[in-house]
């Protein structure tokens, strides 16, 4: 108790500003969790069947819209009977993931190519069916927290190799290869994600020839990881313009090839360096998938914002509740990536001591 | 071909854009034999042995290393640069491997020894130049000295027949150069082929069979190291050498 007061003596009210400023900042501090507690806690509604109870409480999160919703959340409109498969691929990635960033393992990078290469083609098979027995569920069927990540981790996936090939490319000393990856790179910089999206959902399908039609779903995430690619290509040119000529010469003079001596010098190097941007752009991406409800297919925010219309709980708070909901879904990813990115940083820096 | 010579340069010509660097080089070395390289800064030494080992490519003229034209045929380069080792004033050591790491990753993946093998052979090369007790470090953890001795155990580690030296000692505090020059004229009394550019007068009159200056671009005088530091013909050696000895 002493040390407590002797510590708030030198650090809180040490002079009469400094007395002044932390009365100021602990009112605030007061105020935000006091309103938050009150809205969220004391003033909810947590049970009811539609919005009366809601009606009721009409200063507090109306949280029986999310319980009530939450398979819809989760799901959108897949087939109830169906969901397992869902649930299947769910756990599968978070099992492997987990596993991958568990830290030391020793089937590690078998493990990592399982989940390259076998686990996006299981989750295909499993989730759109008409394989193996199972039935087929359309992708205009797919929605909620499962379109989100479907979405953003397919962009993950593909913009990391796709941007550090860009990236490369852009560095290339073949003109050709430099001038396509300028091209590409800025033309998808160069337009709005909202711009390619609908390009790829209303232009695409005027071009392509009758019956040709692809999947809705498919279009976004083939728009989506091109645009990622875009800007994951000059994160990593930043990490590759930091490493020092030496290391390329060095990797030279001892007969290296150009790609033995990028993959095994320089972007070890480069992508340790670039880890703060690579999962900033990450990050970006992940919220970005929201955009993807303005051409008709329900993400998380999307269903969420959907039922906002459903007369069964048309009450003040549905939609603020509903926000608060979305937000703090994807405030645990995006907060998750960060501090996983922080632990990666940590772990290739041990060794990286440089004087 | 003459069939002594292991690097034969004619006629070398070099530009860095308008600037001319290296004007018609011509020099022939021999198998075993150990040249020093020295001159002002800029006068192009170090773009010449870089040349060698096409670090930098040629404008004019011919290098034909061991019997093999250095041209643009990447299978050329290839083979020359397991040839030839570089020893770089930045040492340029792989700071995210370990220094065994450095020193198996161009057999391994080069020439394709495998795995054990080219590890018995780093740590004999580590032990040549005296730090077998480091291989399990990083780069970062040893000193400039013990860097630069790892950079050439790394090098030697492809058994290239000819060794570049690019100003080796010129980043090392001055304790460390002793250990460095030392494992050098190990490496020299060997037999290696070396071309050195330096300013170690001592280690050139040690080791050296023929000391060279170049000035601006040019070889302005090559001779014995006793008849080039006793009785200089150039004047701009003259005037060189009185700098660097400082008096």
């Amino acid at each position: 108790m002493q040390q407590i007061i002797k510590w708030s003596r030198e650090n809180l009210f040490a002079t009469r500003m400094n007395t002044l400023l932390s009365l100021v900042s602990l009112w605030l501090i007061y105020v935000t969790i006091e309103g938050v507690v009150s809205w969220a806690f004391i003033n909810a509604s947590f049970l009811g069947a539609d919005k009366s109870s809601c009606m009721v409480r009409p200063h507090g999160a109306c949280w029986p819209f999310v319980t009530a919703k939450f398979n819809q959340f989760i799901y959108g409109n897949y087939p109830a009977a169906e969901q397992w498969r869902v649930n299947i691929v769910f756990v599968l990635g978070a099992l492997g993931l987990g596993l991958l960033m568990a830290g030391r393992i020793n089937f590690k990078k078998q493990l990592a190519v399982l989940m390259l290469t076998a686990y996006p083609v299981l989750t295909f098979i499993l989730l759109s069916g008409g394989l193996l027995g199972l039935s087929y569920v359309e992708t205009n069927q797919w929605g909620g927290l499962l379109v989100t990540l479907v979405i953003a981790v397919t962009g993950i996936v593909v913009s990391l190799p796709l941007g550090i090939l860009l990236a490369l490319g852009r560095r290339s000393e073949l003109p050709i290869i430099r001038m396509m990856s300028i091209a590409f790179i800025e033309f998808w910089r160069g337009v709005p994600l909202i711009t390619v999206l609908f390009m790829a959902s209303v232009m695409l399908p005027l071009f392509l020839p009758e019956g040709m039609n692809f999947d809705a779903l498919l279009r976004c995430l083939i728009g989506v990881s091109l645009f990622a690619s875009a800007y994951m290509a000059e994160v990593i040119r930043g990490g590759l313009q930091a490493i020092p000529k030496g290391q390329y010469e060095a990797g030279k003079s001892i007969g290296l090839s150009y790609w033995k001596s990028m993959r095994l010098i320089i972007l070890p190097q480069a992508l340790v360096i670039s880890i703060p941007g690579i999962v900033n752009t990450f990050i970006g991406l992940f919220k970005d998938t929201t955009l993807v409800m303005i051409v008709g297919i329900f993400d998380l925010l999307g269903i969420i914002s959907f039922h906002f219309t459903d007369p069964n709980w048309t009450s003040p708070q549905v939609p603020i509740t509903g926000f608060v909901f979305a937000g703090l879904v994807f405030w645990v990813f995006c907060f998750a990536m960060s501090h996983y990115s922080k632990s990666v940083e940590r772990r290739f820096s041990v060794k990286g001591v440089n004087k | 071909m003459s069939g002594k010579h292991i690097i034969e340069i004619s006629h070398l010509d070099k530009y860095f854009g308008d600037f001319h660097v290296l004007k018609n080089i011509n020099l022939s070395v021999a198998a075993g034999e150990k040249i020093v390289i020295c001159g002002p800064s800029g006068s192009g030494k170090s773009t010449l042995i870089r040349c060698i080992n096409h670090l930098e490519s040629h404008d004019g003229g011919d290098i034909i290393v061991d019997g093999v034209p250095l041209d643009d045929k990447v299978k050329n380069i290839d083979h020359i640069r397991s040839e030839v080792g570089m020893v770089f004033q930045q040492f340029n050591l792989f700071p995210h491997m370990t220094v065994l790491e450095n020193c198996i990753l161009a057999p391994v993946w080069v020439k394709g020894v495998p795995r054990s093998e080219a590890e018995a052979l780093a740590l004999q090369y580590l032990e040549r130049v005296r730090i077998p007790d480091q291989a399990d470090k990083y780069p970062g953890q040893l000193s400039g000295g013990q860097q630069q001795r790892v950079a050439i155990a790394r090098s030697l580690c492809m058994q290239p027949r000819i060794m570049l030296f690019d100003e080796p000692t010129s980043a090392l505090d001055p304790e460390m150069i002793k250990e460095v020059l030392e494992v050098m004229v190990d490496l020299a009394e060997q037999g290696m082929t070396m071309l050195c550019v330096t300013h170690e007068m001592g280690f050139a009159r040690r080791v050296a069979d023929r000391v060279i200056f170049m000035d601006e671009g040019e070889i302005i005088e090559e001779n014995t190291p006793t008849a080039f530091f006793d009785n200089p013909q150039n004047e701009r050696t003259k005037l060189f050498l009185s700098q660097i000895i400082g008096d």
